[in-house]
């Protein structure tokens, strides 16, 4: 527990400067649901008039959209973090060698403690409001208990897992030493991957094929379907083991590549 | 050439607090506070004048730079400089007027400072010749030659402060604003920016309002003084007749070979003690300078003293001190 | 026009300074869109049309708006980061200069890289109208053309009422985002696939249905009615920055007062 605490006042420090800003919160929610709304809007018109049944409802759908925007900062890639980028564009990474916890650690801990700060300021708002709203744009509850049992750990693994690969976005940094370029090129891939810009059973077979083999799917698409039933609970279970198993391989991936990356700084750095 | 009267300006601003349990309450409510920034303030500045504007952090002097060259719109009163009121015809207006903020450039930092100064050619519409001729004596007096093709990014803090300097005399203005033109620099910057002040107020004919808290900036360059404390004004006048209100003051520094416990004297007020040396502030117009080493020497054994005259800084000191700001 | 000429000039300068990173961006900016345009093919291909528009419809939609898009990102990228000059007080420097606040934090920054994105949106452009037939004529192609000026017009009006809400706060800002990425990203779709409600607010309080909906059936004969009413349509887009530049003034007016 001792090892953990400073881990936890980094979360504090977060939520603390989160709070601060109480209009950035509140612009935030407003625009989530802005989007929210158009997303459901544009996904209404292409259902209304389809000939075949799509591979899944719409109620499930503005169900998977709801999702998408309240838990925004668990799934998105975009979220930077400047303080870090400019630790390794200066070249003041040095410093951050001399802290007492390791490197990989640490920055995990900011970067989860600062996706975690975030939507606990914004998710209850958009979600209470998501299920007061008229149909047919209201959210629905899960099925069932054990579902949404399943959904709360996939949605926290996805977080685990959305962190360990936004460590490579710090780690490329080293490299192209462009943050907005290592951003870009991520964000673009990672979101398209894990069914931000179209849900994953819309997209057609050979791409879905691709995805499945990718680890993004499992940070949104994957928890957000089990919310709504539309993946069974044996397949949810096998999703949770193939999250833990990518969690431990990029993790163990990251570690050995900051390692190489802050090896190379020392020796740059004389 | 330049009037204030009566000027006055108040800000309002939300307080901060700290602790969750606070940040959680200013999710809902927010206290304000008014700050008084300029409380009718009066003076006026003659044509050729160098004034020395001062006062300690907060006093209200950026915001009366601001209001002078029609950044902000003050509450209330009336400013009248060259006959303009500057925060009515702002463009007419700063045609006349160049700006220097110490803590922040005019110029673009990614090319050639050569560069920048065309641009601001075309941005104040100056005639070819002119331009021609303020830069020739600019290059000239600044000794900028060696540098002015190099990008802004690559200048030392002195060379990009004569730069910005510059920048802003391109258009001749009759009135420059120096907002603190000698933060950071090093002691021969400091000097070479004190010469080219000096200089171009003298043959150009330049007013100047200079902004600092370097006193020495103010012991070179103004004859006059203007400092301000919460607002107002709280005197105007020769830098002399500040020093010898307040000069009356030596500092005397003694060593001697051993004093037990500090020793008292009426009129000298003790500074430091250790029992290998004491430095004490003298009131001339109390005690006499050796009466005080008198007394000194009957009581222990006097090695070395050394006396100075108050440095300008204390005197400032002191007269914010006085002045309860 | 000769002073932003040479704004235009120095930046572009300062930008070719690092030309690394220069061409990444400019990379990367082509790259963003596409996947939106991946995502809106895979779309038509599940589904075939949306309200009656098929794919080569809504693709010149799409590409017409993203040209607006990257066109007035690129120009108009002052007002877009003003909040940054306002932070550090550089608008201060602006205001002490002899010209109007508007043509400088124009001139302030220019966003080079955003060709990458005009780059792209013209390639579907070109993809779009090839596959359409379209009975071109003169004024036809003037409309088209007049669809992309007004959606810069609009954009950069937008651009410019988020950059006046800094003067009053610097927080909050992301709030804009509904208006500009939301703008662009609802209307990459014809207007009238959303409820009447957005489509109405998109039309006469953002026009953004003067750009993408009206002249666009026009274009594609769908119009009933008096067509030069459709043709003309763009232009009212182009009024729209009329009263942002008043509220801009305003805002100007506000931060001399309280200097915040």
């Amino acid at each position: 527990m001792r090892m953990m605490k400073p881990y936890f006042s980094v979360l504090k420090l977060r939520l603390l400067h989160g709070m601060q800003y109480r209009s950035a919160a509140l612009a935030g929610v407003a625009t989530q649901f802005f989007w929210g709304f158009m997303y459901i809007m544009i996904f209404e018109a292409f259902y209304d008039q389809a000939l075949h049944n799509p591979p899944m409802s719409l109620k499930e759908l503005i169900t998977y959209l709801w999702l998408q925007q309240s838990f925004l900062a668990f799934i998105m890639l975009w979220f930077r973090d400047n303080e870090l980028f400019d630790l390794i564009t200066t070249g003041n990474i040095a410093y951050e060698l001399c802290r007492p916890c390791g490197i990989y650690g640490y920055w995990y801990a900011k970067l989860l403690a600062q996706r975690l700060a975030s939507a606990l300021l914004r998710c209850f708002p958009i979600l209470l409001v998501a299920f007061l709203l008229p149909q047919p744009y209201r959210m629905t509850l899960p099925p069932d208990a054990l579902t949404f049992l399943y959904f709360c750990a996939a949605l926290i693994l996805g977080l685990l897992l959305l962190t360990a690969i936004s460590m490579f976005i710090y780690i490329s940094v080293f490299v192209t030493l462009s943050p907005t370029g290592s951003l870009l090129v991520f964000g673009v891939f990672g979101e398209f991957f894990a069914g931000l810009v179209i849900p994953l059973p819309l997209m057609p077979p050979w791409l879905q094929e691709m995805t499945y083999l990718l680890p993004f799917r499992l940070t949104a698409d994957f928890p957000f379907r089990v919310y709504s039933g539309h993946i069974p609970h044996n397949e949810a279970l096998a999703g949770i083991v193939f999250q833990l198993l990518w969690l431990a391989a990029l993790v163990l991936l990251g570690r050995l590549a900051l390692t190489k990356a802050l090896t190379k700084v020392v020796v740059q750095g004389g | 050439m330049i009037a204030v009267e009566g000027l006055s300006k108040s800000f309002k601003v939300a307080k901060r607090s700290t602790g969750l349990r606070q940040a959680t309450k200013a999710l809902f409510f927010r206290e304000h506070t008014t700050v008084n920034a300029l409380n009718d303030l009066s003076f006026s500045i003659n044509p050729g004048e160098i004034v020395g504007y001062i006062g300690p952090n907060g006093a209200g002097k950026s915001t009366t730079i601001k209001v002078m060259s029609g950044i902000l719109v003050p509450d209330r009163g009336t400013c009248t400089i060259m006959g303009y009121t500057p925060w009515k015809d702002r463009v007419a207006y700063v045609k006349n007027i160049g700006v220097v903020f110490g803590q922040r450039s005019q110029l673009w930092w990614d090319v050639p400072v050569i560069d920048s100064f065309e641009l601001l050619r075309d941005i104040y519409k100056v005639p070819d010749k002119e331009y021609k001729a303020n830069l020739d004596l600019l290059i000239e007096t600044l000794e900028l030659s060696t540098f002015i093709k190099l990008p802004v990014r690559q200048l030392s803090l002195g060379q990009r402060m004569r730069c910005e300097i510059a920048a802003s005399l391109l258009h001749s203005p009759k009135i420059l604003f120096l907002d603190e033109p000698t933060i950071g620099l090093d002691a021969v910057s400091k000097i070479a920016v004190r010469k080219f002040i000096k200089t171009i107020n003298l043959e150009k004919d330049v007013t100047i309002i200079l902004t600092t808290h370097d006193m020495f900036d103010i012991e070179a360059l103004a004859d006059r003084v203007l400092l301000i404390g919460k607002g107002k004004l709280l005197y105007d006048g020769r830098l002399n007749e500040l020093r010898s209100r307040f000069g009356s003051h030596k500092t005397i520094t003694v060593d001697y070979r051993v004093m037990e416990k500090p020793i008292a004297i009426s009129g000298a007020e003790l500074l430091s003690w250790t029992p290998e040396r004491c430095v004490m502030s003298v009131d001339t117009g109390k005690v006499t300078v050796s009466e005080v080493i008198t007394q000194l020497s009957n009581q222990v054994d006097l090695l070395d003293v050394a006396i100075e005259a108050r440095p300008i800084e204390e005197i400032i000191v002191q007269l914010y001190k006085e002045y309860q700001i | 026009m000769n002073l932003y000429f040479n704004y235009l000039l120095i930046l572009f300068k300062s930008q070719m300074q690092y030309r690394t990173s220069f061409w990444l961006l400019t990379a990367g900016q082509f790259l963003v869109p596409f996947s939106l345009f991946a995502g809106l093919y895979f779309l038509f291909e599940r589904f075939g049309q949306i309200r009656g528009w098929d794919f080569f419809e809504v693709a010149l939609c799409f590409a017409v708006i993203h040209m607006a898009f990257a066109v007035s990102e690129c120009f108009a990228r002052g007002f877009d980061t003003f909040s940054s000059l306002v932070r550090t007080g550089d608008f201060d420097r602006l205001l002490v200069r002899p010209r109007s606040t508007f043509l400088q934090v124009l001139g302030s920054k220019f966003e080079f890289t955003r060709f990458g994105r005009l780059f792209q949106s013209i390639i579907v452009l070109v993809w779009a109208l090839s596959s359409l037939s379209i009975e071109w004529s003169v004024i036809k192609v003037m409309t088209l053309f007049l669809m992309v000026v007004s959606g810069v017009f609009i954009f950069t009006g937008i651009f410019m009422l988020a950059a006046t809400l800094c003067f009053w706060t610097i927080q909050g800002l992301e709030v804009v985002n509904i208006f500009t990425d939301g703008g662009r990203e609802m209307a990459q779709y014809p207007l009238n696939i959303y409820q009447k409600w957005v489509t109405r607010f998109f039309t006469f309080v953002i026009p953004f249905g003067t750009v993408n909906y009206l002249p666009l059936m026009y274009l594609l004969g769908k119009s009933e009615g008096n067509e030069l009413l459709y043709m003309l349509t763009p232009a009212a887009g182009i009024v729209f920055i009329l009263p942002c530049l008043l509220v801009w003034n305003l805002g100007v007016r506000h931060y001399r007062s309280t200097g915040s």
